[in-house]
């Protein structure tokens, strides 16, 4: 039963690869559709066998690799962790290959064939490596959504940065697969077994590595350098922002149900190995809270809509780092079930504005989309509220619960860094809501100026004395690139600018679903404080049992959150504080985005068109822009753009990896350049070995 | 009968001699039959080693020596000769398209070809230095042969010459180590070898005897610093017989390591003398510094190449490091890990192989990058089949390459050898950028239909579907293969442990 | 007159060794460097006969014996590649084998 899970996909990915390109496309697409459907529903009824049942099922399909007398099977587990994730993955999965086959019905039919091929592998790797029950298992499933991300990233190979961008998140993605394997072989060494609930009980034995680095330190921190390559956080985040060359199903693939949530989903299913390693937890802590407040900075600045949402998704995982970093792990995988629904409805959305308008993806280029996208723009803002954490939408909850666990949580090591860590939440916060509205005003209100030349003016050409340059946006040329297969077809259409067309059916109920999902989804972990029964904690909970009785053994420093029902009840005024900022924190945020994208900018694009006469007076109501624009936007923008995105984005991390290249392409070159085709040379060679290694003998 | 000899021997000596009745039926055939009838050849062949494989059925499980203590049938011996047999049909499966394009003769290709296997299998079997060495020269002297039998190709020219004179150069070494140990035991036996030999015996002359053994068969294996014959005769090889070089070759030569160190040296793993970078003196930190440095440099030499054989040669050298971890393991874990990665990485290896193969057509010679250029989209099983290749000489599960390098890291972590593990993790991730490009060009499609379809064989199409298939299956069932391999581990002894980590 | 004891017998192959080694490495001409490696295939003679002679054991001169064989066997076969080598190319100068390189 549970491995039928996994295998419809894969099914359906056989069928497409090998026969698809016979098929039509109404057949190849409806087959990768109905065989999500099918594998959601199977997901359904078993979930619905742990909710009720409430206990964990297993299924052992054969030994796979057998190492004497200890053997690992090929298992499947699914217990309350695992079916929140199957269902996130195939639910979320089959409304996005519902919403592709509207969006990607352009390509022929071979290449639509080959698209839900693998976009039915994806799935179906994902499914395993949530399924695995042990580290060989989830190992599959980790390398295969690598593999598949790099088809579907580089998906149009013919387009150059599509290509590139494929090539650098396998690159990045090896790195991080690197510290997965050799923390895998670590545990196995040391624990003589890798099924999780073998490593959560041999790391129960022990006492937990508190003051000392030992081996559960060094496992999990090689564990987590393997989820910061996939979960795209510090250092290895850069290859999520260019994976929006691939198409946008896929970004929202890729950004809400699967591959990102990878990291933050291995890190809560081996909940108590990490709990037995605080030092772990503390560096897992600050690099969650420093991406998100990193990627929130930059995502602030961007043009493209893509990229705006990539940064988001870089910002909302260093959220669920942060959670897990403070033992809170039902919180986190509260926050990972919210925001897929919300991320994949922004990324759907962002789609249906391309597909409108012919590929374009760069706001400067939007505006005024309101009237003609009214689905698009509906479901669009519900989707900027549910993550802007504006109550009662589903990401306040699970934003709320993280930043309050953070703020209650426990000293780490000894150093009581939380205040510092809830507040750079709640700044990160704030500019999460500003930008997202920032996205929602350009693309959505005010003029329309997707007629205008895909090229932005750039202000310092416009006329002397022009007002501040109306769209806020960096200067630098980093132009968004176009989705050309788009704009190719649909030039002929939508340059007329008449008639923009809404998403046809097949994207509209997608988006409508995921947008009433993101209204909803959130209700399930009401917390106490406000007479809500945080269903979803409690549910979770018994994935990371094992973590609480291990806590229990060391006094005093409790390193997991302790169960609701215990809580104290002068913690729910506290909450109750704590929510009351969050809330008002979001609002300002769409506050200053309103001020600055909204109000401002009508202003200054009327000033603009007409009134040269009166444009002295004008400039003087402008001051008051320059003044913010260079008290405020201009440090911002500068930091985030030649400090952070240009800095240490484009400098140090492109420089690291760029530099690492060069110098292993040199070496590379320069062991070519040895090997001179000389037979003398290669007897030398030969003979230099021996005289080298009986020198060491004697020199030794 | 000779004195010393009995029927037995030759019952379980059966293999061996199948394939030489083969290798002479395949020549007297070559004379008689008329020059049509020439695809025969390739089928008496198979026949031949098929029937080698049944005579083999008699020695599973047993564990003696024959003909007078020289050769020994055990696991281990019968590990390998199924290796080598199942290499032997393939890269003879993979060759009549080939020799006909590149106008060879058959009958004496086909010869070589069994003469080789029966090279190999007596360096599988041998325990006495001088069945080793026999059977390490008729291998080598058939490749010198196969690898210029394209008479009127300079490539094929320039690569024999390279491999015969730098072969005889390193058989020169070996042959002298040899001869030492000799004088140091007063015996060729390795049993002997191994008992009569007490850490630190000899002085000076018993390490300089391992060090020319080590380098002696560390140029058949191709490790760095003995390696640079292998890139340029891999790629002026006719193509089979690189496939068959790089697989068969290699893991004969690994036997013959294994057989020599592990069986007959395993006093002088640790001479006991002293420490270098906290590891024990001896072999055991000779092959830890080559598998490190062989690693290295066949995975960063990789990286530039354009020319799919080449690539696929430095591949090889680094897969070679990896082996050699599972050697510096030392225990049966460890040597069964090499076993192990040796029969999957002949699978993949020869499978990507074949499609090299594949891609010679009447006037290409398809070993460049570039001729892989919309194979997908005219071949899309050989390209997938080439996809799944390319991932498990990578190391990516669910793939059989996956398994192996589990084991072999797996080894090296339980016996101690931690950085030995990382930096083997380490150069298999940045060998999948290489493995990687070569997927990326098939996956290229260009406009105009310039590689037209041209047809796959059925005997390559056979050839590729069975390494398909078990580097598939070796990868989500390998209990069979591991099984195998830690018997036959077992069979070989190992090391003592030792007592420094 | 000292008399003569193995030890000379080893220092004589080592040097025809190292006269063997350095040969390879530096002549150009591939006879010679055939040559070269016969007199390495030599040295490695001499040893096994010094060896048999002074452990009383004949397995050494037995081993010798499969030496020069395959010595032979080597010779021929080496010849006749350098015989379509040199058919091709027209020469015997192993340094114009650069074709395969890089």
């Amino acid at each position: 039963m549970l491995v039928l899970i996994p295998l419809l996909p894969f099914a359906g990915f056989v069928i497409n690869a090998f026969v698809g390109r016979r098929l039509s496309k109404t057949v190849s697409g409806g087959l990768a559709c109905l065989v999500m459907v099918a594998a959601f529903l199977v997901a359904a009824i078993t979930g619905w066998t742990v909710i009720s049942g409430g206990h964990a099922i297993e299924q052992t399909l054969f030994t796979w690799l057998p190492s004497g007398d200890l053997q690992i099977p090929f298992a499947l587990r699914v217990d309350p962790l695992a079916t929140v994730m199957i269902l996130v993955v195939t639910g979320i999965g089959a409304l996005i290959h519902v919403y592709s086959i509207g969006y990607m019905h352009e390509e022929t039919d071979g290449e639509y064939a080959r698209y839900f091929s693998y976009l039915n592998l994806f799935a179906s790797f994902m499914l395993v490596l949530v399924l695995g029950a042990n580290f060989p298992v989830m190992f599959i499933g980790w390398e295969g959504v690598g593999l598949c991300s790099y088809l579907l990233i580089g998906f149009w190979f013919r387009k150059k940065p599509a290509a590139d961008a494929g090539k650098k998140a396998f690159v990045v993605n090896r790195i991080g697969d690197f510290g997965f394997i050799l923390g895998m072989l670590l545990l196995f060494a040391s624990f003589h077994t890798l099924d999780f609930q073998g490593v959560a009980l041999a790391a129960a034995a022990r006492a937990p590595e508190t003051a000392t680095f030992g081996l559960m330190t060094a496992a999990t921190l090689l564990l987590f350098l393997g989820a910061t390559g996939k979960s795209a956080q510090i250092p290895l985040y850069v290859w999520l922002p260019d994976a929006m060359e691939g198409p946008t199903p896929v970004s929202a693939l890729i950004h809400a149900a699967t591959m990102v949530t990878a990291g933050v989903y291995m890190i809560a299913r081996n909940a108590v190995l990490f709990s037995h390693a605080p030092t772990t937890l503390a560096v897992v802590a600050g690099i969650g809270v420093a991406t998100a407040l990193m990627a929130g900075t930059i995502g602030l600045v961007q043009n493209d809509i893509k990229r705006v949402l990539a940064y988001s998704t870089v910002s909302q995982l260093g959220y669920m780092f942060l959670a897990m970093g403070m033992g809170a792990y039902a919180a986190g995988i509260f926050h990972l079930y919210t925001h897929a629904f919300f991320k994949a409805l922004l990324f759907l959305g962002s789609g249906a504005v391309i597909h409108a308008l012919a590929g374009e993806q760069d706001l400067r280029n939007m505006g005024g989309l309101k009237k003609a996208l009214p689905v698009t723009y509906w479901t669009f803002l519900t989707g900027a509220i549910a993550i802007a954490g504006v109550p009662p939408l589903s990401g306040f909850f699970s934003k709320d619960e993280i930043l309050f666990r953070t703020f209650t949580g426990t000293a780490v090591n000894g150093w009581n860094g939380r205040p510092l860590l809830w507040l750079i939440g709640i700044v990160t916060s704030l500019l999460t809501a500003t930008y997202m509205f920032r996205l929602v005003f350009m693309a959505f209100h005010g003029e329309r100026r997707h007629d205008a030349p895909a090229a932005p003016v750039r202000p310092e050409e416009e006329e002397p004395g022009a007002p501040v340059p109306p769209l806020p946006g960096p200067v630098y040329s980093d132009l968004p690139a176009v989705d050309r297969t788009h704009g190719a077809t649909h030039a002929s259409h939508a340059h007329e600018g008449a008639h923009l067309h809404d998403a046809p059916p097949s994207m509209a109920i997608p988006l409508i679903v995921l947008a009433i999902g993101s209204i909803v989804a959130g209700f399930i972990g009401v917390p106490h404080a406000i007479w809500g029964s945080n269903r979803i904690e409690t549910f979770l909970d018994p994935s990371f049992e094992v973590s609480r009785e291990a806590a229990a053994t060391e006094p005093g420093a409790p390193l997991v959150d302790v169960p609701p029902a215990a809580e104290p009840h002068e913690d729910t005024g506290r909450e109750l504080t704590l929510m009351a900022v969050s809330t008002g924190i979001a609002f300002a945020g769409i506050g200053i985005a309103m001020y600055f994208w909204l109000r401002n900018r009508a202003a200054s694009d009327r000033m603009a068109r007409r009134f040269a006469a009166l444009h002295r007076l004008l400039l003087n109501k402008y001051y008051v822009d320059e003044i913010y624009d260079a008290a405020v936007v201009q440090p911002i923008r500068l930091l985030s753009t030649s400090g952070l995105w240009k800095g240490v984005d484009v400098g140090i991390i492109d420089g690291a990896v760029n530099g690492v290249g060069l110098s292993v392409g040199a070496g590379s070159r320069g062991l070519r350049r040895a090997q001179t085709g000389s037979v003398r040379t290669y007897a030398a060679s030969l003979f230099l070995g021996v005289v080298l290694i009986l020198g060491w003998y004697l020199w030794r | 009968m000779p004195p010393g000899f009995s029927s037995s021997d030759f019952y379980y000596l059966m293999p061996e001699l199948v394939i030489t009745a083969g290798a002479l039926l395949v020549l007297a055939l070559d004379v008689l039959l008329p020059r049509a009838w020439e695809r025969v050849l390739s089928w008496v062949t198979v026949a031949v080693i098929l029937g080698a494989g049944l005579a083999l059925v008699p020695s599973a499980g047993q564990n003696l020596t024959i003909a007078r203590d020289l050769v020994a049938i055990d696991g281990f011996a019968t590990f390998f000769k199924v290796l080598f047999l199942v290499a032997a049909a393939l890269t003879v499966l993979m060759s009549p398209r080939y020799l006909t394009l590149e106008n060879v003769h058959p009958g004496e290709y086909y010869f070589l070809v069994l003469c080789a296997t029966l090279g190999m299998m007596f360096m599988a079997g041998g325990v006495d230095l001088i069945t080793l060495f026999i059977g390490l020269e008729t291998m080598a002297v058939s490749f010198y042969v196969l690898t210029g039998i394209i008479r009127p190709n300079k490539r094929s020219n320039e690569a024999a010459i390279k491999y015969f004179v730098l072969g005889a150069f390193s058989l020169g070494l070996l042959l002298y180590g040899m001869s030492i140990l000799y004088g140091l035991t007063g015996s060729t036996h390795l049993r002997v070898i191994a008992t009569s030999l007490v850490a630190g015996d000899g002085g000076l002359l018993l390490p300089f005897a391992v060090m020319l053994l080590v380098a002696g068969i560390g140029f058949k294996i191709a490790a760095v610093p003995f390696h640079m014959w292998a890139p340029d005769v891999y790629e002026g090889a006719p193509t089979p017989i690189t496939a068959f070089l790089s697989v068969g070759s290699k893991a004969a030569s690994f036997a013959m390591l294994l057989r020599i160190f592990v069986a007959g040296l395993p006093a002088f793993r640790a001479d006991g003398l002293g420490t270098a970078w906290g590891q024990p003196f001896g072999w055991g930190a000779f092959f830890y510094v080559l598998a490190v440095v062989t690693m290295t440099v066949g995975n960063l030499a990789a990286l530039t190449q354009g020319n799919i054989k080449r690539l696929l040669a430095y591949s090889s050298i680094a897969h070679a490091g990896y082996i050699l971890i599972g050697i510096v393991a030392g225990s049966t874990r460890g040597v069964s890990a090499a076993l192990v990665y040796l029969m999957i990485y002949a699978f993949m290896q020869l499978g990507a192989f074949a499609v090299v193969v594949m891609l010679r057509r009447k006037d290409i010679i398809g070993d460049e990058l570039k001729d892989l250029t919309g194979l997908y989209a005219t071949h899309p099983g050989a390209a997938i089949a080439m996809l799944v290749f390319m991932l498990s000489l990578g190391g990516i599960p669910p793939t059989a390459g996956f398994m192996g390098k589990f084991w072999v890291f797996g080894a090296a972590i339980d016996a101690g050898y931690v950085w030995l593990a990382v930096i083997g993790v380490l150069n298999s991730a940045v060998s999948l950028y290489y493995y990687i490009r070569i997927v990326v060009f098939m996956w290229i499609s260009e406009e105009e239909e310039k590689s037209a379809a041209f047809g796959i064989s059925p005997a390559v199409a056979t050839v590729l579907a069975v390494t398909l298939a078990m580097t598939v299956l070796l990868g989500i069932y390998p209990r069979l293969l591991f099984d195998f391999a830690q018997a036959s581990a077992a069979s070989l002894g190992s090391v003592p442990s030792l007592g420094l980590r | 007159m000292t008399p003569i004891t193995p030890y000379h017998y080893l220092v004589l192959s080592a040097a025809l060794f190292m006269l063997g080694v350095i040969g390879v490495m530096t002549r150009r001409n591939i006879i010679i460097i055939f040559m070269s490696i016969e007199l390495m295939l030599n040295a490695v003679n001499i040893n096994l006969a010094a060896f048999s002679q002074q452990l009383h054991n004949a397995v050494g001169q037995v081993f010798a014996i499969f030496v020069v064989a395959v010595a032979a066997a080597e010779a021929a076969i080496g010849l006749g590649i350098i015989l379509a080598f040199y058919r091709n190319k027209e020469t015997l100068n192993i340094d114009e084998m650069n074709i395969l390189r890089w």
